[in-house]
This record gives C-alpha cells, structure tokens and sequence, in this order.
C-alpha cells in the first residue's frame, strides 16, 4: 500500500454535527411517527396509573425522560464489555440503580409527591420502554446517539400521559394543574350554569377510554394500520 | 378467613389490570390467541406466588429498618430499604430464571406451552408490582404468598378474558385507525367497567 493511500485511510472523518439532520430525526420520530405507546404499544402499564392529575404525570414524565436517556447512555457506553448472556440482568441493574436515584431524591425534596406516586415509580424499572430502547438501540449504537433516542422516546411517551392527564383532570375534577376551570367558568356565566364533573374518568376506566381515543385520532393521522 | 377474603380482593377487586394497569405491555401483545393467553397466566400465577414470598423473606430479614438484628443487636439502625428496587428485580429475574431451568428439567411438555413467555415476565410490571405492594402494606408470610397467587389468577381471568372477545372481534369491522390498540384499550375500559361492580362487595 503506498504511503499516499495509507494516510488518506488515516485521515479523520469530519465529526458529525451535533445536531445534524440523522440525530434530529433521532429524537422527532418516536414523537408521532413512530410513538412508543400509540404506536409500538410499549410503556402502558404506567401511563395509564398515574394520570388522574397533571401533577404527578409530569413528575413521573420528568423521571422517565431521566431514567430513559440515562440508561442509554450508560449501556451503550458499556455496550461492547456486556456479556450477551448476561445482558438482561446488566440492563436491569443499571436501570434499577437509575431508579433508585430517581426515588431517593424525590424522597427528599417532593415527599408528597414521592407518596403520591409510592409504587410506580419504581415500576419505571419494568417500563418496557426502557428495556425495549435498551435492547434495540443502545445495544448497538454511540452513547451520544443512543441518549438521543432515548430522549425521543421519552419525550413521546411524556406528551401521550400528558394528554391523558389533561382530559383525566378536566373532566374528572374539573381542573388542570390543580386550578380548578369548572369553577372559573361557572362563576363567569352565573351560579344557574354549573358544569358536573365525571367519576368515571378518574377511575381506570376513563383513562383506557381517552388512550384508545387518543390512539384513534393519532393513528387516523398518520395512517398507521395494525393488522 | 382473613386469607381467603384477601384472596377473593386481589382476584377481583383490586385486580392487577383494571385496577393497577399493571402488566399491561403483555396484557396487550399476548392476548391475541386464547390459548397463548391461558399458557402466559400460567406462567404468571407460577412466578407471583414464588417470587412474592421470596421477596417477603429478603424484606423481612435484610431490607427493613432494622431487619439485621438477627445477625447483631448492633445492626438496628441500619435501614437498607432504598436497596429495595434493585434487590427485588435481582431476585425475580434469578427466580424466573430458576423457574425456568426447573420446568425445563421436569415437566418439559409444560415448558414448550410456557417457556417463550417466561423470559417476558421477568420484566412484566405485575411481578414487581406485587412485590412492591406487598412491601408497602405490611402483609404478613402467608398473606404476600396468598397475595401473589391472587393478583396472578386476577391476570390469568383478564388475559384470557380479554383474548376470548379479541378472537371473536376479527369477524367485526373495526374502523382503520381502531384496529389492534386503539379498540383493544376501549374493550378493556368496558371490562374495567364490569369489574368496578365488585368494588361494592366489602370483605
């Protein structure tokens, strides 16, 4: 090989944009396109228990994000030392010790919060997300990229709980954020226009209605069909 | 008694689907064939009622506040709860995979029926669900083990319930965008409806 052809091999490639075009698709796709819950149906068992207040939903959408670009990012950096035998119980350590994290802090500076949400934040360790994007993505890719893809993907999974939340709140308890609309809206239009709140949205029940309704208008939009 | 009402509570009232969400992700990609549905609620029941003893026993001896006294009365103040998440997912994870190699030795028919589902449970919400509740409200060796068996069978009734109108839904026109999740969670949503009438049985 002469010395000409070696150097060229030598040569660096231009580093890739921080922000280039493939890593922005990165974190817009599982937005709509390719949404982790309407879409890849992964994620459900939590959106849906938390969502009868804002509140809450955007904690444990914070605590998602967290754990999710996180755990990414540190088992792709140790993505090519993981036995693949092993590879499970590794996956779940990390995101189990994320977690931890996650619940301690909380513990100390939101303890109602922590109270609030007791069990299901630690149930962010069995999100399927989590190990879905782990196994599919990080396994394989560049630590920058995979906590790219990890913020898409919970990025996505944020705006579906919050749009259940929002619906949930509104019609459940009549509020959004703990302000309460209903009240507001009666008190402008006189005490003979009251708006009634519906119990059955703050049960189970109204939050599998909105999902499925939600999953109608996002699939109809993208012209997503499940066979 | 007590055991038996708190059986009938988590089959029924407090069931893991309608009234935690939890096990979800396989509540709804498994549910398709009755059949499969049957084998991953077997595999589930098998797995809650070992695990949520198992996970009883390394709460009541090593996690809780002064747990370790058993060791050394100089242990009391060590609280090791905040190990609590990853210590339980260690063991389930170790246990489905005990599990696992048991059935295979022993019942291999029973293995071919189960065995693509138990490597999933280890990460379905249901199983740390039911060890965390258990942690949380204080139950006692036999209530986590009656516990776990129970919020199991309530699984079992829902996943099978739910893949017995799912295969009869295939002859129905369901709108495009409705098909697969979207019908699927509003069917689930009406049977959470038929099961709120239980909340009104007090045990």
């Amino acid at each position: 090989m002469s010395a000409e052809t070696l150097e060229k091999a030598i040569e660096k490639k231009p580093a890739e944009a921080l922000f280039s075009k493939r890593r922005r698709k990165l974190v817009a796709d599982p937005l709509i396109d390719d949404n982790p819950i309407t879409i890849q149906v992964l994620g459900i068992c939590s959106a849906l228990a938390v969502t009868t207040q804002m509140k809450p939903t955007l904690v444990m959408a914070i605590s998602v994000i967290f754990v999710v670009a996180m755990s990414n990012f540190v088992i792709s950096v140790m993505r090519n030392t993981i036995p693949a035998r092993v590879r499970i119980i590794v996956q779940l350590a990390v995101v189990a010790t994320l977690v931890t994290l996650v619940s301690e802090v909380l513990k100390a500076f939101a303890y109602d919060m922590y109270k609030e949400l007791s069990v299901f934040i630690g149930l962010i360790i069995t999100n399927c997300i989590v190990m879905g994007r782990l196994e599919a993505f990080a396994m394989g890719n560049k630590p920058y990229d995979s906590l790219l893809d990890g913020l898409g993907s919970a990025l996505g999974y944020s705006w579906i709980i919050l749009t259940v939340a929002f619906f949930r709140e509104l019609f459940g308890s009549g509020s959004v954020f703990g302000i309460p609309v209903y009240n507001y809206v009666s008190s402008i239009f006189g005490p003979d226009f009251s708006l009634a709140t519906n119990g059955l949205m703050v049960s189970p029940i109204g939050a599998f209605i909105i999902l499925g309704l939600i999953v109608w208008v996002q699939r109809t939009k993208t012209g997503y069909v499940e066979h | 008694m007590e055991l038996f009402s708190l059986a009938i509570r988590s089959i029924f009232i407090d069931n893991m689907i309608f009234a935690y969400f939890l096990g979800m992700c396989s509540f709804l990609a498994v549910s398709k064939k009755v059949s499969t549905a049957l084998g991953l609620g077997a595999a589930v029941i098998f797995v809650l009622s070992v695990t949520t003893p198992v996970n009883w026993l390394l709460n009541e001896f090593i996690l809780k506040e002064g747990a370790l006294t058993w060791v050394s009365a100089d242990l009391v103040a060590i609280d090791l709860s905040f190990l609590r998440f990853i210590m339980f997912i260690a063991i389930i994870a170790a246990m489905v995979q005990l599990v696992e190699m048991v059935v295979e030795k022993f019942a291999p028919a029973l293995y071919g029926q189960l065995g693509i589902f138990l490597p999933l449970i280890a990460v379905n919400c249901a199983i740390l669900g039911g060890s965390l509740f258990m942690a949380q409200r204080d139950y006692t060796l036999a209530e986590s083990a009656v516990y776990g068996f129970g919020s199991g069978t309530g699984f079992l009734l829902a996943i099978v319930a739910l893949a017995a109108i799912r295969e009869k839904l295939k002859y129905s026109h369901v709108p495009n965008g409705l098909k697969g999740l979207g019908i699927t969670m509003l069917l689930t949503g009406l049977m959470g409806l038929a099961f709120m009438s239980f909340m009104g049985i007090d045990l």
